[in-house]
């Protein structure tokens, strides 16, 4: 199947997400993605950053698709066209939904144990503005102490529901999850218990923002100044595979590999992540090339993502086909009066 | 009189009881599809009828139905949407209260068109009583055979269950519902896959409105083609209206489509004019999320031309100059109301019953509320009317569901026909401390003070 | 979010245990979750209208389901309380169309009567006055919902009549 992406033509096997075919092609046409995680059955969809539009549907039926799409969850068709950064649309989008998304962040950023490795600080800097134009009182909420390893800043969340899907996918004891509605959602365990399984750890790997951060790293350090190195042991729990985060002899952090993307390559155990920071827990491979646009960037990284991982996106082809006829309603043509209403409704507002 | 098709039998005497209904021709539309027509033909008499979705949408019923996916061999299911919670409508529960056997009739007869064996009726939890209403119904058609094994030696088996909401609008939306009937958040699920593909259980499900099920046992009674003389162009039927508001005689009515908005509004068969001897100020035909109109355009659309109560009518001139039938919840203000609260009063509605999956409806709704908020209060600032503009626009389109643009297009909508009535809250905060303040000086009496000079 | 922990007595009575027993059966064999909201709603009238901590525990481990989906859901949906709350629960519908009709002025009169605020039961825990969204009467407001009924048409003596009823122990809850 062949999709093109701002004018990058792509081959991908049936399956592929539109966000999946952009990252293969890589650099600007790449969207943004604060909810979506490839290793997260279910992810995506949520945050809206990775709107794009579909100026072609596919070969067999290139009407546009009218709404802006979450890339991350539209699987690509054959002949697809689709705009990403060069769409002023897309662009004005990108900006509203990082406008909604730091309206109620504290943007408390320089005591954020994140800081330097925050997807909503990449995401404000290519799309935020300067100025804020929210005047009211921001929405905070009470602490939550959710045991010793992992600290909770809810006020800092962005509900990508990331965490709990880990919760769910990784263990099987979810003891956290998503409480009430609407902008008062919160992530709690609702009875303040302690989340202490083994695969925890990984909450705070995925948790593409400040809300969920290392307790054991907690103001040890501004990540920057720490060194990352690829190191392993042999763990009888997970790979054993991570990354040691140094400041000189010291290892103040350890996290899962990420890639490009900000993904681990392998979930870690809570043991490798918590309880072995000593230097002699840990073969040191040597240093991690690292990082897209954060302050951390040294440039070097540069894998591309060959091969689409397309198992978890099989959801994407479930009667794809009765699909395509429901989104474009083949069988159900528009008269003249509904294109004109159409238009007005564009122009509303 | 216009023809009645869902409400004509509603004031007999003991309706809501089996033996009454069967007694006046219940349950015939299941009789003769079972015996006589196979599913497909069902079918394709709800396509020739041209039936459209009562819930709001107006998608036609029998191309939904035509999309549930036959081939997969999975259970099918029908659900029945009777979480009405927009405001401003109120019919699927007139429908369910005095006649519940109808609902009950037309989600025997549609289940069967789709090949359902297993189907559910949704209500809000709020509905309580209804629900118990509904429950000893289906147990009376189960105790006359109608539900279970092998119906009327068909060899069909149904079985119907009623399920509870518990407080949540957003599980009006389909897949919402889905989500809670699966007993889980009503957080509405990514689409595609949509229902007809992957709904309850990931398997195809089609959900309707109460109303569109309700009417399905008459088309197959009569043929779809006697349906779609009803009337007028693609609005085809009849539609049940829940007026309320400032009128003389609120309530819930059922009209032919293409009745005109001024003699549903004026005549004593329906809403009996204003309430009081106060001007007509505006109204919001198809409850609160569709886009309120002003006086000037209400019995006449931009052309001149009468405006009827249809889907066509209702939504001529777009946005600019019109509005949308939606889910006929036919609100009417006076001049003593205050658009301003009431847009506020909508926003808060829908900040409320945001389900917060999604950043701009889950930040944007609350946004517009406190901005809103502040402008009714007294606290208003000149820019903040076009920021509610450009707030509203950065939501539309751009969410999971059809929430967010149901909580965008009153907000515009308001400010695109009432603007004035924004400046005069923001330039005269002392005179709108009352939240009554338009009942001793309505706004035509201080119009003149933010009107813009004609030179 | 750090919640306050209420303490509830917690009686499954036989009775209500096959009732719930009756709700999981409307769902496939496997499909037990989905009877959470009915059963909810069942268990939650049978416990002073809410919801404490150990009977959403209790629910999670009759349905078979993690404690924290019960919670989730509880917390979702606006009907069920996880406090103790006032026996009689005036929930007055305060959207648009009921404003139209005066239900701001009939809820400021209740809670003087009452001498509450919105959202705070009377000390001795009998009354509670709410405000609530859209509740599908617009044409017959003002209103409120009392128990699993509307009390619609709303005038201040219709509203003194439910409170002395209420007082009185003469009002049905329940639907049965």
């Amino acid at each position: 199947m062949k999709v093109t992406i701002d004018g990058h033509s792509i081959e991908v096997e049936p399956g592929t997400t539109i966000l999946q075919a952009a990252r293969m092609i890589g650099g600007e046409v790449v969207p943004p993605a604060m909810c979506y995680y490839s290793k997260l059955k279910g992810s995506g969809g949520k945050c809206r950053c990775c709107l794009v539009e579909v100026a072609k549907g596919s070969e067999a039926d290139p009407r546009p698709m009218p709404k802006l799409m979450a890339s991350c969850v539209t699987g690509c068709m054959d002949g697809m066209e689709v705009n990403s950064k060069s769409s002023p649309r897309v662009q004005e989008a990108r900006k509203s939904v990082t406008e909604f998304l730091l309206i109620n962040h504290p943007l408390d950023c320089p005591v954020c144990d994140q800081a330097g490795e925050c997807d909503l600080q990449n995401l404000s800097f290519e799309h935020g503005k300067s100025e804020t134009r929210f005047i009211e009182e921001k929405r905070t909420f009470e602490p939550e102490n959710i045991g010793p390893n992992i600290q909770l800043h809810m006020n800092r969340c962005i509900l990508c529901y990331r965490c709990v899907m880990v919760a769910d996918q990784l263990t099987d004891d979810r003891v956290h999850g998503v409480m009430d509605r609407g902008d008062h959602s919160n992530i709690s365990t609702c009875i303040s218990k302690a989340v202490d399984n083994e695969f925890s750890g990984n909450m705070i790997d995925v948790c593409p923002v400040g809300a969920l951060t290392d307790k054991t790293f907690r103001f040890k350090s501004r990540v920057w100044f720490s060194k990352p190195y690829n190191a392993h042991r042999d763990c009888p729990t997970c790979s054993g595979k991570t990354t040691v985060w140094m400041f000189g002899d010291e290892i103040q952090r350890v996290t899962g590999r990420k890639d490009e993307y900000h993904e681990v390559d392998e979930f870690i155990c809570n043991g490798c992540r918590f309880d072995h920071k000593e230097v002699k827990d840990w073969i040191i491979e040597g240093p991690r090339a690292f990082e897209k646009d954060s302050v951390i960037n040294q440039n070097k990284y540069n894998r591309k993502l060959e091969k689409v991982e397309i198992a978890t996106e099989s959801h994407i082809l479930i009667g794809r086909e009765e699909d395509r006829k429901k989104i474009s309603m083949a069988e159900f043509p528009l008269t003249e009066e509904d294109i004109i209403n159409q238009k007005s409704l564009g122009n509303n507002g | 009189m216009s023809q009645k098709i869902l409400l004509d039998k509603v004031t007999i005497p003991g309706i809501k009881t089996y033996e009454v209904y069967r007694a006046n021709g219940g349950y015939a539309s299941v009789e003769k599809a079972l015996k006589t027509l196979t599913p497909d033909e069902v079918v394709e008499e709800v396509k020739t009828s041209g039936l459209r979705g009562r819930g709001g949408a107006g998608f036609p019923a029998g191309m939904k139905w035509s999309f549930i996916d036959k081939k997969s061999g999975k259970p099918r299911h029908l659900v029945c949407n009777a979480d009405e919670s927009e405001p401003g409508t109120f019919k699927d529960r007139y429908l369910m209260e005095f006649i519940p056997h109808l609902l009950i009739e037309g989600m025997i007869t549609s289940s069967y068109a789709l090949g359902a064996n297993l189907s559910y009726i949704y209500i809000r939890g709020e509905y309580m009583w209804v629900y118990k209403i509904l429950e000893r119904a289906i147990n009376e058609a189960k105790a006359a055979g109608f539900l279970g094994k092998n119906i009327l030696g068909s060899g069909y088996d149904l079985e119907l269950y009623v399920h509870c909401g518990a407080g949540a609008y957003i599980c009006g939306e389909e897949t919402a519902l889905i989500e809670s009937l699966e007993g889980k958040r009503g957080n509405p699920r990514i689409k595609p896959p949509f229902p007809a593909i992957s709904g309850l259980w990931s398997n195809p499900t089609v959900v309707n409105n109460v109303e569109t099920i309700a009417a399905v046992p008459w088309i197959v009674n009569n043929s779809g083609a006697e349906y779609a003389k009803i009337g007028i162009g693609r609005s085809t039927g009849t539609k049940l209206i829940s007026a309320s508001g400032h009128i003389k005689n609120p309530g819930v009515y059922e009209i032919e489509l293409g009745l005109s908005v001024y003699e549903f509004m004026n005549s004593d068969e329906y809403l009996g004019g204003m309430s009081s001897d106060r001007p007509l100020k505006a109204f919001v035909p198809g409850g609160s999320s569709v886009p309120v109109l002003p006086a000037h355009l209400i019995y006449k659309t931009a052309n001149g031309e009468d405006r009827l109560m249809s889907y066509e009518s209702l939504s001529d001139g777009g946005f600019a100059t019109g509005s949308m039938l939606g889910s006929g919840g036919f609100i009417v203000y006076n001049d003593t109301s205050c658009i301003v609260r009431n847009t506020w009063n909508f926003s808060r509605f829908y900040h409320h019953e945001s389900c917060g999956q999604c950043s701009p409806c889950r930040e944007g709704t609350g946004w517009m509320e406190k901005v809103l908020h502040r402008i009714e209060n007294g606290h208003g600032r000149e820019e903040d009317i076009d920021l509610l503009l450009s707030i509203q626009s950065k939501i539309e389109g751009n969410t999971i569901c059809p929430l967010g643009d149901a909580a965008a297009w009153p907000v515009a909508a308001a400010i695109r026909h009432f603007r004035e009535e924004f400046e005069y809250h923001i330039r005269f905060p002392e005179k709108i401390k009352n939240r009554d303040h338009f009942v001793a000086e309505p706004f035509e009496k201080v119009k003149y003070l933010v009107a813009k000079e004609l030179i | 979010m750090e919640r306050t922990h209420y303490k509830q007595e917690i009686n499954i009575t036989e009775a209500l245990m096959s009732r719930i027993n009756e709700l999981i059966n409307h769902y496939p064999e496997d499909k037990r979750k989905s009877a959470l909201l009915p059963v909810l709603h069942e268990v939650q009238d049978a416990h002073e209208n809410w919801l404490s901590i150990e009977l959403m525990d209790k629910v999670a481990e009759i349905i078979q389901i993690k404690p924290i989906e019960v919670y989730e859901v509880v917390s979702f949906y606006t009907m069920y309380n996880q406090r103790p709350i006032g026996k009689y629960m005036f929930e007055f519908c305060q959207t648009s169309p009921c404003c139209l009709n005066g239900v701001e002025d009939l809820m400021d009169y209740t809670c003087e009567k009452l001498g509450v605020k919105v959202g705070e039961p009377t000390p001795d825990g009998l009354f509670e006055v709410r405000g609530v969204e859209c509740l599908g009467a617009c044409g017959y407001a003002p209103m409120m919902q009392l128990g699993d009924f509307y009390k619609e048409h709303l005038t201040k003596e219709k509203v003194d009549q439910l409170i002395e009823d209420c007082k009185n122990d003469t009002i049905i809850l329940h639907d049965i």
